[in-house]
């Protein structure tokens, strides 16, 4: 079944759009990420205008993020202090990236930043969980339970500002958790992301929290910041498309009940190595395209610009 | 003395009467109305020709319908392999160029339209696009301007097809033109030209209106009008699905 979208003027089939969002909500239930790394791209590929894909796929984003929240909230896996101090540091680095996104485009070399962007961060985290997540595989394999290690007392301990992180077991100094928020902020503004897999590995390995804890907590703080970067995008470009982002999220929230399910039962090591081989798959192929000869060399883009 | 009066008054009028063979036009539809689960449309052009005089002798009538899309400025980018990735280098500014267009003739275009005339009306695709200021740093402007051509014809949004027009006793004449799904909203020209051996006798021109209707109007007015209401609206619904389908899903696993 064919429909038009008002705000993209492209006409695409519905069970198409329907399948792609169940799809990724699955991934995005399962590994906490909001699955806008793949749904990006993907909507490129059929041809929906990329303005319209992040816009929208940051409204999408807040709906398969909500269901899968209050999944991990009923299962008290969500750190509600944590979650407010990422929050905060992701609200000024979405403004932020949003800044960075307009002048790279009055560049002209929007595309090729974003791109790079996407194939230097998921080929560094994804290399990185991979080994990880293999070694940690192996260590369990061998040696049964292996004896809990102690966290580092390495620089995140040495900061001021300290706080009690109580779901997570923390004592730690709020600096590093609103950076990395921050970081995502501005990432997620440019890349046209949620950002959790780049946050998802960066509250496990940087502050140190339980694996448990940091889906929900990630979902929970991509929730605002995504429909921060929604509103901004509906204000300032209108391309917000609402029917193509029901569409999208009528699959996704189903997806991601499933999803959650599914992780629920899997051990997470094993979720981290899929996780990771994921995230790699998605990097190879936008690397190709930057490296093999396009079969078209010319593109239209509106005029404006530059 | 006489004779010659009439001879220069005859040469007076026959343009006049070349001019007096006039189109009356008919269109299948002159409005197409984007709705939710519009998928393109099919729009049958006829009409006949009017004449005060006999058909003239000479090369025969010919018919050249030509539909065309609201012109914006595009730019057109070119990649080039630089420290081993592809990205954009050279870029050339199209002036305008239509979002949709489409030439049905009557017989082959090269033999039905002369090139001046086509320079003149603008009928060809290559003369739709108007590219005169682009760049002259760049040499072979003209690769940018094939590209667009052949990046929309790809995508149907460019279309020629030659002998689809078909011409009854030079007098009537009918055709189709296809219109696809990925439709941007607008006033669309359509122009029909008579032609005699190449040359334009008579030319016509009307508009059919695209516009999006129904759901697809409010969606798109709100979203210009009232876009911080659009945008809460968009979130609202999000996360009302979203709630919803958990709501859903978690009472169904209880069971």
């Amino acid at each position: 079944m064919q429909i038009y979208l008002p705000i993209a003027e492209v006409s695409v089939n519905a069970f198409l759009l329907l399948g792609l969002g169940g799809m990724v909500g699955i991934l995005s239930g399962m590994f906490g990420v909001g699955g806008g790394f793949l749904m990006t791209p993907l909507l490129f590929f059929i041809g929906i205008p990329p303005a319209v894909a992040v816009a929208t796929e940051a409204n999408q984003i807040v709906a398969s993020s909500f269901s899968g929240v209050l999944a991990h909230f009923r299962r008290r896996t969500v750190d509600f202090r944590m979650g407010t101090v990422l929050l905060i540091g992701g609200l000024i680095g979405a403004g932020l990236g949003v800044v960075v996104f307009n002048y790279l485009k009055s560049l002209g070399q929007v595309d090729l930043l974003v791109t790079l962007c996407y194939v230097v961060f998921l080929g560094v985290i994804g290399s990185l969980m991979f080994i990880e997540s293999l070694r940690a595989l192996r260590k369990a394999k061998k040696g049964g339970a292996a004896p809990a290690k102690r966290r580092q007392r390495g620089w995140v301990h040495a900061m001021p500002f300290k706080m009690r992180f109580r779901t997570s077991g923390l004592y730690i100094s709020v600096i590093p958790p609103v950076l990395v928020g921050l970081c995502v902020g501005v990432l997620s503004a440019i890349m046209g992301v949620g950002g959790g897999f780049i946050m998802v590995p960066a509250m496990i390995y940087l502050l140190g929290m339980p694996t448990k804890v940091v889906v929900g907590t990630s979902l929970f703080q991509i929730i605002f910041v995504t429909a921060f970067t929604t509103m901004l995008h509906a204000t300032t470009n209108y391309t917000v498309d609402v029917v193509l982002a029901v569409l999208l999220l009528v699959g996704g929230v189903i997806g991601a009940q499933i999803g959650t399910v599914i992780g629920a039962r899997m051990p997470a090591e094993q979720l981290r190595v899929l996780l990771a081989a994921l995230v790699l798959v998605v990097c190879g192929k936008l690397a190709l395209d930057l490296l093999l000869e396009p079969s078209e060399l010319y593109s239209l883009g509106a005029s404006g610009g530059h | 003395m006489v004779r010659s009066l009439i001879a220069a008054l005859c040469l007076f009028c026959l343009p006049a009467v070349a001019a007096e063979e006039q189109v009356v036009l008919g269109l299948s539809q002159d409005r197409v109305a984007i709705t939710a689960t519009f998928d393109g449309s099919e729009i049958l052009i006829f009409g006949a020709i009017k004449r005060e005089a006999p058909i003239p002798e000479g090369p025969p009538l010919e018919v050249i319908v030509t539909v065309a899309g609201p012109s914006e400025p595009l730019t057109v980018r070119r990649k080039e392999r630089k420290l081993g990735i592809w990205v954009n280098t050279d870029s050339v500014e199209v002036d305008l160029a239509p979002s949709f267009y489409a030439v049905a003739t009557s017989g082959p275009f090269k033999d039905i339209l002369t090139n001046t005339e086509d320079l003149r009306y603008r009928v060809s695709i290559e003369r739709a696009i108007r590219s005169v200021g682009a760049a002259m740093h760049i040499e072979a402007a003209q690769d940018f301007a094939d590209a667009v051509i052949r990046i929309r014809e790809s995508e149907s949004l460019y279309s020629i097809r030659e002998n689809t027009v078909a011409v009854d006793e030079q007098t009537l004449f009918r055709t189709s033109i296809d219109m696809p799904a990925d439709l941007t909203e607008g006033d669309y020209a359509a122009r029909i030209f008579l032609t005699r051996g190449g040359n334009v006798v008579s030319q016509y021109e009307t508009t059919i209106d695209v516009r999006k209707v129904g759901l697809e109007r409010f969606l798109y007015n709100m979203s210009r009008e009232q876009p911080v209401w659009y945008g809460l609206m968009s979130l609202v619904i999000a996360i009302a699905a979203g709630w919803g389908a958990s709501t859903a899903f978690r009472l169904l696993r209880e069971k």
